[in-house]
């Protein structure tokens, strides 16, 4: 009886133990991993995609397309565009990036360092909230709004700026300018791309800040040092190469703006080192200055002009990222 | 009753009545001295005012705490004055923006604004005719299709980052960062490239949520990643010790416990697209009226109409302008606010 019983409930057959994945993970990592190659995916259809349109124009301008500093569309009797005499070089505007940006940095980084250390080491709970509220905020408005506000609000005083500078700095090359033209110059576009910088250098900064030891933050006071020595002796030298990092980022999202600069700054396509004159303008506004009334071989230099752009972004993230990633995740 | 043996509870850290009506006083007298400063010499302007403050106090500061401190203490009190000047220069053009758009835009605002489009008026006509009905159309459906595009990629992108760590892990986070600085002109350029010259020819509405979507990917990603890592691995362990297979524990465990996190990550993407101007010129076009058909004719939307009434120039399309700044404006905060609640009330839990 109780052997009927027994071979009645018998335990089921033994199961197959396996750490192989089942059919419906298969498919599941299959998907989940394509999705995420997207951006792989997408990177490199930009990259080929400009490359493929601006091949010809990079082709017949070879290494002058990025050292020559002329853009003209010269077309012939019958309207077609003469080869011999015309000139894609993207100089001029190359330099123009590289000016816009490299003000943007330099006033950025001390504001954004200072704003950092506010708010990680001064400000008060409450107020450190709000703040980093504000400061994100800041991130997250659209560049139209940057760039009218400071085409209305920014220019009048940042004019008022550059006579200063001009008048007692003016024996410095930088800050000579001949037709004393002081609107719309890189300088004021500088300083609005400054602005739109300062949120991404400060919560760079930020985060670098708070993962300072706290061991050493507490020696330092035990032996006695104020809160600047503390943050001079600990933090800053921890920070350092997150400072940098950070910079670098503002740099790249500084590089290829493009609405705010194309309404601030006057843009013509000359060389021009002088910050204070109002002439210059960056890759991405000529792009979309010249976009309007391009023709199709221009269309392909300004892709080759977009391209240029996307690989000088890609290389100064890609230091930033490195940098960024190396400064945290150590001490503690 | 000994109440006499009992010390009172003393705080040295924090300052004495004295020290506070001392920094007062200091505070009061720089603030004097900017006054005096600024209507004594030909420096003008409110600004001279923040920065003439800052400077005198930081001297009078120093040499406060020099006579009664010592040298250190005395740099310690400019570092203050100095990280706080920082600050204050840092939140001062956000408040000038908030101020002037709110300012500027009240002129602009009425009831048609919102039913009309501008297919019967041009941008200079007085402010009471036409309205951005079909930019705001074409904004949202703009935003719309481009969050279709790019939710799945950028969530799919996130759980791969968290959940299977697989061998791509480390270049696919490389790429998302670098994604993330892509130059929008360049993504709209790239679209041109690949979508419009070869295959429609025409400007679209959805050739713009193109460009748009691989602006929001990475920030969707990047985001989300930040949200799922957040979830306790308990959570996870639980789902498979359960006997659950890997992807019905990320589907029934995991995505469900992150859920307001993935939606702050989406309110964030759409934020960051909602005013983003250059693809938008490059892409969509700008009809004046009203086109629900994203595949079909130019679309308009709030930058591109934005962008449009600035260039006109006239006093009118300026307001018009920024009346138009002031509704993305507050689109943008109400999107930003919104993600911020959500993600506090997940960290409060």
């Amino acid at each position: 009886m109780s052997q009927d019983l027994l071979s009645a409930v018998a335990p089921p057959a033994k199961r197959e133990i396996t750490t192989k994945p089942r059919f419906s993970d298969k498919v599941f990592r299959g998907v989940v991993t394509s999705g995420a190659l997207s951006s792989l995916f997408i990177l490199s259809l930009i990259f080929l995609f400009l490359a493929f349109q601006g091949f010809s124009v990079l082709r017949t301008e070879g290494f002058s397309f990025i050292t020559t500093s002329s853009w003209q569309v010269v077309l012939d009797d019958a309207g077609n565009i003469d080869p011999t005499a015309t000139v894609f070089g993207l100089g001029a505007m190359l330099v123009g990036t590289m000016l816009c940006a490299f003000i943007a940095i330099i006033v950025a980084v001390p504001i954004s360092v200072l704003s950092a250390l506010y708010l990680n080491f001064y400000a008060p709970a409450f107020l450190k909230k709000i703040m980093v509220a504000v400061v994100d905020l800041m991130a997250a408005f659209p560049s139209i709004l940057f760039g009218l506000w400071g085409f209305f609000i920014l220019m009048p005083s940042a004019e008022y700026w550059a006579k200063l500078l001009h008048h007692y700095l003016g024996f410095i090359p930088v800050f000579q300018l001949d037709p004393l033209v002081f609107t719309r110059s890189p300088f004021v576009a500088g300083l609005v791309l400054a602005i739109m910088v300062i949120p991404i250098v400060t919560s760079v900064s930020r985060e670098v800040f708070s993962q300072t030891p706290l061991d050493r933050i507490q020696a330092a006071y035990a032996l006695g040092a104020t809160r600047w020595s503390m943050i001079r002796a600990v933090v800053l030298p921890y920070g350092r190469s997150g400072i940098v990092g950070g910079a670098m980022l503002g740099l790249g999202r500084a590089m290829g703006e493009t609405v705010a600069v194309y309404t601030v700054l006057n843009v013509v396509y000359q060389v021009n080192w002088h910050v204070l004159l109002g002439a210059g303008g960056n890759v991405a506004s000529m792009i979309l200055l010249k976009f309007g009334e391009a023709g199709p071989q221009e269309i392909k230099a300004l892709m080759a002009a977009g391209l240029i752009l996307f690989l000088m972004t890609l290389v100064v993230n890609s230091i930033a990222d490195f940098i960024v990633a190396r400064s945290g995740g150590k001490g503690r | 009753m000994s109440t006499a043996t009992l010390m009172k509870p003393q705080k040295p850290w924090q300052a004495s009545t004295q020290q506070r009506l001392i920094s007062a006083s200091v505070f009061l007298v720089a603030a004097a001295i900017s006054y005096g400063v600024v209507a004594a010499t030909p420096m003008k302007g409110k600004l001279a005012y923040v920065f003439v403050f800052f400077a005198s106090l930081s001297v009078l500061d120093f040499f406060f705490h020099l006579v009664t401190r010592g040298i250190s203490a005395a740099k310690d009190a400019v570092a203050r004055t100095v990280v706080a000047f920082g600050i204050c220069v840092a939140v001062l053009p956000i408040v000038s923006i908030l101020a002037t758009v709110f300012m500027r835009g009240y002129k602009g605002l009425h009831f048609g604004l919102f039913t009309h489009d501008m297919k019967l008026n041009s941008v200079s006509d007085p402010i009471a005719q036409g309205g951005l009905l079909h930019a705001l159309i074409g904004s949202t459906i703009l935003v719309l299709v481009a969050l279709v595009i790019s939710l799945p990629l950028g969530i799919l992108t996130a759980v791969y980052m968290t959940e299977i760590r697989g061998r791509f892990m480390r270049p696919i986070k490389f790429l998302v960062q670098a994604m993330s600085g892509v130059p929008s002109i360049v993504a709209g350029l790239f679209i041109l490239a690949a979508v419009v010259y070869p295959l429609t020819k025409s400007y679209s509405g959805f050739v713009g949520s193109l460009a748009l979507s691989i602006l929001m990917i990475p920030t969707i990603a990047r985001t989300s990643e930040e949200v799922l890592l957040l979830i306790p691995n308990d959570l996870r362990e639980a789902g498979v010790a359960l006997g659950g297979t890997q992807w019905r524990t990320v589907a029934m465990v995991v995505v469900p416990a992150a859920r307001s996190g993935l939606v702050t990550a989406m309110i964030l993407g759409i934020a960051r697209i909602a005013g983003e101007t250059a693809p938008v010129l490059l892409l969509s076009g700008g009809g004046d009226q009203v086109n629900a058909n994203p595949f079909s004719g130019p679309m308009g939307s709030l930058p591109f109409y934005i962008w449009k009434s600035y260039s006109v120039g006239t006093e009118e399309s300026i307001t018009r302008a920024w009346a138009a700044i002031l509704v993305l404006l507050v689109i943008v905060l109400v999107l930003f606010i919104s993600a911020r609640l959500l993600s506090e009330r997940r960290t409060n839990k």
